[in-house]
């Protein structure tokens, strides 16, 4: 099943800061949590998200518990060369999502 | 203290007691915050979008014995469906009764492809629902009202203002009468289901409009209908027939 959508702008000048935006379908299970039969839901959570741009990294974000469902995470950076930007989400029980989205420089 | 403040609240509502005006109808849209208005309006903020496009993959899987998929029949949904979703409920001729969005595409699994219902709130059902009534955005509620539909306009109606529950109060105390004010924290809207299925930060998930009748249901300490129950239908019907000419929202986010 779907489980990313990534905004970035398909077209940009060179030196701009550009907006970056990404969201993920994840329960962000805590861990913390019981059924109503007192057993405890073991935790599932994404931990790491880590944006590369032409092979350099350009943002990486360390996730917790205590962030909601299908986490939405917006940041930017400099537009500097034509590429491909690469997002990888890592978590619990072997989670590991890659999407990828191309950029071109005027 | 909070009872004769509610008792206070139940005479003003017996004096005012009718439908919305047209021109002062609002989308609970209007009642969210900025932030959580840029995030239904963006389709990639929007997390809602992801069950669409589950709901995309599911429409053109094939499922069933038949082995058809939903795109087989319907073709291209940006086109077969568009306002759809907008005319559910809708009658059905062949249960003599209307039946909302989710039971129209179990019953077009079931009768089609051959395949075994989809559970309620399951993520299934609901990502091929928020396919189809993504399809419908923008297009204005239009439910049909005739002599088929009369009846059951009218039970849903009914529903709508009968008090229940160990609060004693009708749906409509709140939302057609104190609207706009609060109930604790938040402010009451005025319940036209213009965005269902939709993604309630709440919730943290999608939900369809009888989750959220029955949470509103729980909430005046009533005993809530179960999902698929005449009563909900009929109550949804008269939501949407009340929320008429009001431009659908699907995938929506509420608060």
């Amino acid at each position: 099943m779907a489980s990313a959508l990534i905004n970035v702008p398909a077209r940009a000048k060179r030196g701009e800061v550009i907006e970056i935006k990404a969201l993920i379908s994840h329960v962000m299970e805590t861990g913390y949590r019981r059924t109503q039969l007192g057993a405890a839901i073991p935790r599932d959570i994404i931990r790491l998200f880590v944006c590369t741009y032409n092979g350099t990294e350009v943002f990486r974000a360390e996730l917790h518990p205590a962030i909601a469902a299908n986490p939405f995470i917006a940041f930017s950076t400099v537009a500097v060369e034509s590429g491909t930007l690469e997002f990888r989400w890592t978590g619990d029980n072997g989670f590991s999502v890659t999407e990828s989205a191309k950029i071109t420089i005027d | 203290m909070l009872w004769p403040a509610l008792g206070g609240l139940a005479l003003t509502a017996a004096a005012l007691a009718g439908e919305i005006p047209r021109a002062e109808r609002r989308s609970g849209y209007e009642f969210m915050s900025r932030e959580t208005r840029a995030m239904q309006d963006d389709d990639t903020a929007n997390p809602g979008m992801l069950w669409v496009l589950d709901g995309e993959a599911l429409w053109k899987g094939k499922s069933g014995a038949a082995g058809r998929a939903c795109a087989d029949c319907h073709g291209d949904a940006r086109a077969s469906m568009k306002g759809v979703a907008a005319r559910h409920p809708s009658f059905d001729a062949a249960r003599s009764r209307p039946i909302t969005l989710e039971q129209r595409i179990n019953a077009c699994r079931v009768d089609r492809q051959q395949a075994p219902a989809l559970a309620h709130e399951s993520r299934e059902l609901l990502a091929l629902t928020a396919y189809v009534a993504r399809q419908s955005r923008g297009t204005p509620i239009e439910i049909a009202d005739d002599a088929r539909t009369r009846p059951f306009l009218e039970a849903g109606r009914a529903t709508w203002e009968r008090r229940q529950g160990q609060l004693n109060l009708s749906c409509a105390q709140c939302h057609d009468d104190l609207w706009g004010r609060q109930l604790a924290g938040n402010v009451i809207p005025q319940a036209h289901p213009t965005g269902y299925p939709l993604y309630r930060l709440e919730w943290q998930g999608l939900g369809s409009l009888e989750r959220r009748l029955r949470n509103c249901l729980t909430g005046i300490r009533a005993e809530s209908y179960a999902y698929g129950a005449p009563e909900l239908v009929d109550l949804e019907l008269y939501l949407m027939y009340r929320a008429r000419g009001m431009p659908l929202e699907a995938p929506a986010v509420r608060p």
